[in-house]
């Protein structure tokens, strides 16, 4: 099956039109020693065969649908209602391309205006992106903009932020010579003091997630004041779920907010593709990476919506571009208007309680088995870290989950050596009480 | 019909629902018994009120006012807007792809490490490329990966150069990528053929160049004819080529970029590999090296433990165990077959990193999977073929019309201007708009830089004889209006949903967002 109209016929009466004798000879300026080669790939498949190949891959998968999951770290399990795979399956949306000639891209423009009034309306920033490739990206490119605007070479950053968030930081910065000073957060949140002495004059920014990723709630207003202090950018890198409830960035004097927009209606996904929003203080608008949709009008004074602001990017502006991105995650913040829309004001804040009563719900029946205790005694939103009684290892109480179909959560050791026998567990909506429950259970018995 | 729908926050009314959550079922207590007053929301989140009919409609309608390669012929040169195969939307949509995480221990995930293991290798086989990583989230996030991988090798090799060299005709992607990571950026002209100056190339590339960043075919679609001297010019110097493989639908089955000496190449799975593009994403750019850049590709990299006896097979698993107990969904335990097992490794101390959280966007390699198993070797080959076919053929239609500056024959894509058009007062951009008049897309429009009212027309395979007629009956149509009464080019478009729009207000005042009262139109 190749999706090839055109016949060998068409290609007769093609080249002949073109006077041409031979497709090869369209292809004189490449080398014959170029030619020759081949490939090491199978004869093509019917419909069928490719499906049922698919299929036995996928089935060869263990999924979220199949077992009970405590997973959460960065990707998370949240309902998604059904009309966004409906409504993000029209292919007037999925197969159209970014939107350049606005006359024929309305619904797309339209889409993406509407996710940046319900990004700035959920972190109470004033100015929103188009999105970004996902949270980790996003983040990083609050960083580059702070180092940019104040010509400054030193970022403080929180040890509670996302371990492979800030190994993308690390990655993109090694080139600029940029100091990143990490703070410690012993008691489950980033210690302040540690940052206050971190903090001076020569950084550019402090980048805290919120909640963080043990799950705990970050003091955020006294380190927006420390930050801003020295005249250096906020950045928080906050999950959107958590802001039905939690106080927003524009609340505590952000400077830029970001964060993964998996949560708002796309799936797990094996870890991709996700969201990264972006959003910002309207003075930093023209300093903003990516695209960004903005209101004008037509020919005829009709309300329409374009591109705008693209002084800032590559296509124009080549190497001073304020980034290289050229994309943006079209489709997932289509789905993430959807979502959000279909939630409404009052489903939003709904969820974030549910996730909230869930998480707490589950934390206190797993620690009042004497197996476990929570690591840490801060505020949380749908994550915290439970840590095993006598150096039980975490990997044998999570295969024998496994066991039982529930998939534990995740052994945080790898990513913090000195949380050793630490398990990070994420009770969303998704979970009924009957399946924590469940956990608790299956747990009692290994006493 | 009104060809305009109001935003979703105008359609709201205080009370309204759309989707509701079950109702709490484990005992509820205030919020305030968790989380101090400090902490949390002041104000709620306005966000819409509406009901599902609501929310169906609306989205619905909007999306109406969208074309699409659904709907409409996209002859958009450099963007590759083949057909989306409506099977790839299935398998990635198939239940144990998508709610599949991705901490889970790496025994749970067999089928989809199996997956994308095996499209490393076709991938490979088609570029001649030695190894692939599948991280990078579009073709620009290849580039800056890329970027970072020549730096990482050069500072391996205890040599520090500072500039990239760049052609002219390049994607504004590619100085940006390399500015990114600290380089400077020379750009260098294009020959009177449309091609890369070698001689101008030989005296540019010094020992303090790190890399060419060329695409080939380049961005007029023309092939660097001198590509392997091209390449060797860049490895006498020490340095590298990075090539951008925003064109490979031009040579799959006809040439691989690893035989011509490129040692990094990215790819557009949303270009060549038929994902849809999705209104601007998401897309999928992964990179391959040559054999001496793998160590510095970014990890995890996805491996496979085992093929021999179950014996061999545990042993190997235990060392893994051992290896990989930094990161912790590497808990293999046992293995119950001698089946391959694929897992995920970390450890090389070269790898530049991560680009991003997790392993790359899994659902579009599921669908460029699914192509290339239909596609198969054959199919494959044939893509090239017409690709070029296709766009040699609309070439040969449009000659007597418009201007084509470069080159006798061309690749997938080719370069005409309207500078012949221009001096009857009408441009590039007018021509693009009346095409929209007539359902078509219009082509790439002022790019690439160095043609002067260039639009840049790519028909991929995908398109019939029969499509491709039309369009050049349009475009000929409208030279031809242009000749006698240029003036009724002017006030295109007037089929489409609204009409040309306020570009400079747009900027000058920008609206980025609704609020109340903010109407503007």
């Amino acid at each position: 099956m190749d999706y090839i109209p055109n016949t060998e016929r068409d290609k007769e009466i093609m080249l002949k039109e073109m006077g041409i004798s031979s497709f090869e000879s369209l292809l004189e300026d490449i080398p014959k020693s170029l030619r020759n080669f081949s490939l090491t790939l199978q004869n093509g498949l019917s419909e069928p065969e490719v499906l049922k190949l698919l299929q036995d891959l996928s089935k060869k998968n263990t999924h979220t649908n199949n077992c009970i999951s405590f997973l959460g770290a960065g990707a998370y399990e949240h309902y998604i209602p059904t009309i966004v795979d409906h409504l993000a399956s029209r292919s007037e949306f999925y197969t159209c391309y970014t939107p350049y000639q606005p006359e024929v891209s309305q619904g797309t423009l339209q889409v993406i205006y509407e996710f940046q009034t319900l990004m700035c309306e959920l972190t109470g920033m004033d100015v929103a992106n188009a999105s970004m490739y996902d949270g980790s990206t996003a983040l990083t490119e609050a960083a580059l903009l702070s180092i940019r605007l104040k010509e400054k070479n030193k970022v403080v950053c929180s040890r509670a932020i996302h371990p492979e968030y800030r190994q993308v930081l690390r990655t993109y910065l090694k080139g600029f010579g940029t100091e990143i000073v990490e703070i410690d957060s012993p008691e489950g949140i980033t210690d302040v003091n540690q940052l206050e002495k971190a903090a001076d004059n020569k950084t550019a920014a402090v980048l805290i997630q919120n909640p963080n990723f043990f799950g705990c709630i970050e003091d955020m207003e006294a380190i927006s004041n420390i930050t801003h202090k020295y005249d250096a950018l906020f950045v928080a890198c906050v999950n959107p779920i958590s802001l039905g409830i939690l106080k927003p960035p524009g609340e505590y004097n952000a400077d830029i907010a970001v964060g993964e927009g998996q949560v708002l209606g796309n799936y797990l996904n094996y870890g991709g593709p996700y969201l990264g929003f972006f959003t910002v203080k309207k003075e930093l608008l023209r300093k903003m990476p990516g695209r960004i949709a903005g209101e004008t009008v037509d020919t005829m004074g009709r309300r329409c919506f374009v591109l705008t602001l693209q002084a800032r990017e590559q296509h124009i502006r080549r190497q001073k571009a304020t980034s290289n991105i050229c994309t943006n995650q079209a489709l997932l913040a289509l789905r993430a208007c959807i979502y959000l829309c279909a939630l409404g004001k009052k489903g939003i804040a709904e969820l974030g309680n549910l996730n909230l009563q869930k998480s707490h719900y589950a934390c206190e029946k797993l620690s009042a088995l004497d197996i476990f205790e929570p690591a840490f005694k801060k505020p949380f939103f749908n994550e915290f870290v439970l840590k095993a009684r006598s150096n039980r290892r975490i990997n044998k109480i999570n295969e024998y989950l496994l066991t039982k179909g529930i998939i534990g959560g995740l052994d945080i050791s790898a990513f913090y050596p000195e949380l050793n026998n630490s398990l990070l567990l994420c009770v969303t909506e998704t979970k009924t009480r009957e399946s924590i429950d469940r956990l608790v259970a299956e747990l009692d018995k290994m006493r | 019909m009104n060809p305009t729908e109001p935003l979703i926050f105008e359609r709201s009314s205080p009370g309204r629902r759309c989707f509701t959550f079950p109702v709490c079922d484990v005992l509820e207590k205030p919020i305030t018994s968790f989380l101090p007053q400090g902490l949390l929301r002041k104000q709620e989140a306005k966000l819409p009120e509406v009901s599902e009919v609501d929310v169906v409609r609306h989205f619905t309608r909007i999306s109406q006012m969208n074309f699409c390669v659904d709907t409409n012929f996209y002859p958009l040169g450099s963007c590759t807007m083949k057909y989306n195969p409506k099977i790839n939307e299935d398998t990635a949509r198939m239940e144990g792809f998508t709610k599949l995480h991705p901490y889970q221990p790496v025994e749970q995930c067999q089928g989809i490490l199996k997956l994308l293991y095996d499209f490393e290798q076709m991938l490979k086989s088609i570029s001649g490329m030695s190894a692939f990583t599948l991280q990078p989230a579009a073709g620009a996030h290849g580039e800056l990966t890329g970027m970072l991988i020549i730096r990482a090798y050069m500072q391996k090799k205890g040599e520090t150069r500072h500039k990239i060299i760049v052609p002219d005709s390049a994607h504004g992607t590619n100085p940006a990528s390399a500015a990114l990571c600290g380089y400077e950026v020379e750009s260098i002209k294009t020959n009177a053929e449309g091609l890369v100056d070698i001689k101008k190339l030989k005296e540019s590339f010094t020992r303090d160049t790190a890399a060419l960043m060329i695409t080939n075919p380049n961005t007029l679609g023309l092939f660097e004819k001198d590509i392997v001297e091209i390449c060797k010019i860049a490895h006498d110097a020490g340095g590298l080529v990075y090539c951008d493989g925003a064109n490979m639908n031009a040579l799959l089955g006809i040439a691989r970029p690893g035989d011509m000496g490129v040692d990094i190449l990215h790819l557009n799975l949303h270009k060549t590999f038929s994902t849809p593009h999705g209104g601007g994403g998401p897309g999928a750019g992964p990179i391959g090296v040559t054999e001496k850049l793998k160590p510095f590709l970014p990890v995890p990299r996805i491996e496979v433990l085992a093929t021999e006896s179950t014996e061999i097979a545990e042993k190997k698993i235990g060392e893994a165990n051992s290896r990989s107990s930094r990161h912790p969904h590497n808990s293999v335990s046992s293995v119950n077959s001698v089946a391959d097992l694929f897992h995920l490794n970390y450890d090389y101390p070269d790898s530049i990193g991560r680009v991003r959280a997790f392993y790359g966007h899994i659902g579009m390699m599921i669908r460029a999977y699914t192509y290339l198993l239909s596609l198969g070797k054959e199919g494959v080959c044939k893509v090239g073929e017409y690709a070029v076919l296709n766009a040699n053929y609309l070439r040969h239609k449009l000659k007597k019309y418009y201007d084509i500056p470069y080159g006798k024959a061309c690749m997938h894509e080719f370069v005409i201007s309207a500078r012949k058009q221009k001096e009857k007062g009408v441009s590039a951009l007018d021509i693009a708009k009346k095409l929209l008049d007539y359902g078509f897309h219009a082509p790439t429009i002022y790019f690439p830089l160095i043609v002067e009212e260039a639009m840049m027309i790519e028909p991929t395979e995908t398109e019939s004889r029969e499509t491709l007629d039309a369009l050049a009956n349009a475009m000929i149509q409208i030279a031809t209006d242009i000749e006698q009464h240029p003036g009724i080019v002017h006030d295109s478009p007037q089929t489409t949903p609204i009409g040309r729009p306020d570009e400079v207000k747009a900027a000058r005042e920008p609206k980025l967002r609704w609020e109340i009262g903010s109407r503007v139109g």
